[in-house]
């Protein structure tokens, strides 16, 4: 029975260390050992994109990444995104749009909407559509997030 | 999941000893989201994770117009999309790296893991077979040896690596003058799906861009191993670049198939998609070899 691993990572801006056996996923780490809840759970296979965090500076499915892998690593997750002086304007823009019914993909869908917009700031509806094909929402019908996103756009561009 | 040893080597010879100590126990571990799923769903088992990125030789990703492209077997998808010279000059490969699962999976995805799942879907392998791709395996002995791609996979989820062997890179040619490759899929959704056929082609053109000196075409979901269509290919060298060769290659490449019914597809549906593809993929790698 392999031993517990001692992880040194980076999670929103803080380093932080933990103990966690090999096979669990960085998911299980950040929620069962960490008990940093707001990454959630879907699907567990890489599908449905719940699990999404920032990792090196990419999106990735948290429960297709060892929690041993995040040696060393800067990870952003959605408690990372929000600061004293209020929401992030993803977030603002999806409560506005009443962009979530349940609320289980709504931390994925913030966290791959952010990273897109960071990287190209002006991207059309089409582009959203596609960078978000990785995240399923069973509620919403998927158009009052990308109108989220478009309304966070306008929102992040002029705040620039 | 069944509890895991998990190691990250810093050099070759290291990760294949603790291949080769291990056997079929081991298997290394590059972008993992085809490993990872394996192992929690218990499809496969393992007792020692060997991260493959870890190891400087299979994060290395370099280009050069005479060289060609190295492109070690842990590099993720982004990583080969996003470098604006790589993509230029190897599209088919970029067409087949942008398709692989999400844009989440792309950031951990490896083209070589796509190889070395051996998956007969697999997006990238007909790419890496029609761009000429040649192997680099390293085994125990400090022992390498080079197998082309188009004989790398032997059934599905089976390959020519044996017990202590890796897969340390995948290399290839520079692109030839007047040259192009594609890579298309057909699946019922947009994006996220896996392939119900696919299909990637190569093509060189002579000076004047109106006939074919050389062609290849690799087939995807259509036989338990990726096809490598030669005799559709060799049906174009030397001919007019015309709808009529075009159509016999289609034809051929459609003889090549040998697909089976399943909830993705049945064979009537699959060996028509290959005549459709094979037509849309040597049109747009044609369009590529003119500069279109």
């Amino acid at each position: 029975m392999p031993g517990l691993v001692h992880v040194t990572t980076t999670i929103n801006g803080n380093e932080v260390n933990f103990l966690c056996e090999p096979r669990q996923s960085l998911l299980e780490c950040l929620r069962d050992v960490l008990g940093m809840t707001g990454t959630k759970e879907g699907c567990n296979d890489g599908n449905c994109g719940a699990c999404t965090v920032m990792f090196d500076g990419r999106i990735v499915t948290s429960c297709l990444v060892l929690g041993v892998e995040a040696q060393g690593k800067e990870i952003t997750t959605i408690e990372g995104l929000a600061t004293p002086q209020g929401l992030h304007p993803m977030q603002q823009a999806f409560l506005e749009q009443a962009a979530l019914q349940c609320g289980i993909c709504t931390p994925g869908f913030i966290m791959a909407s952010k990273a897109l917009l960071d990287q190209e700031p002006d991207a059309d509806e089409h582009r959203i559509r596609h960078w978000l094909a990785g995240n399923l929402c069973r509620c919403t019908g998927y158009d009052k997030i990308i109108r989220a996103v478009l309304q966070a756009e306008e929102t992040m561009k002029a705040s620039k | 999941m069944e509890a895991i040893e998990f190691i990250a080597p810093k050099t070759v010879a290291d990760a294949v000893a603790a291949l080769a100590a291990k056997g079929d126990r081991a298997r290394m571990l590059a972008g993992g989201t085809d490993v990872l799923v394996q192992l929690r769903s218990g499809r496969r088992r393992a007792e020692l994770l060997i991260d493959a990125k870890s190891v400087p030789e299979l994060n290395q990703m370099s280009y050069s117009p005479r060289q060609g492209l190295t492109l070690g077997a842990a590099v993720p998808c982004y990583r080969v999309y996003q470098d604006q010279k790589i993509a230029a000059a190897y599209p088919g490969l970029i067409d087949a790296a942008s398709l692989i699962g999400s844009i989440q999976i792309q950031g951990r995805a490896s083209i070589g893991g796509n190889l070395c799942n051996s998956a007969p879907s697999g997006d990238s392998i007909p790419a890496i077979i029609v761009l000429g791709g040649v192997c680099t395996v390293a085994g125990p002995g400090g022992k390498t040896r080079e197998i082309p791609a188009e004989q790398f996979c032997t059934g599905p989820g089976r390959n020519v690596l044996q017990p202590g062997e890796l897969l340390v890179s995948i290399h290839f040619p520079a692109p030839q003058a007047n040259s192009g490759a594609t890579y298309q899929r057909f699946i019922p959704r947009n994006e996220m799906d896996i392939a119900v056929a696919g299909v990637g082609a190569s093509v060189v053109l002579d000076r004047t861009k109106r006939n074919f000196v050389s062609a290849r075409i690799s087939l995807a979901s259509v036989a338990p191993i990726p096809v490598f269509a030669q005799k559709a290919a060799a049906s174009l060298a030397g001919k007019p670049v015309s709808d009529a060769t075009i159509e016999e290659a289609a034809r051929l490449a459609m003889e090549d198939a040998k697909p089976i019914t399943d909830m993705r597809g049945t064979i009537r549906q699959r060996i028509h998609l290959v005549g459709v593809l094979t037509r849309r993929t040597l049109q747009e790698s044609i369009k590529r070899a003119r500069g279109e």
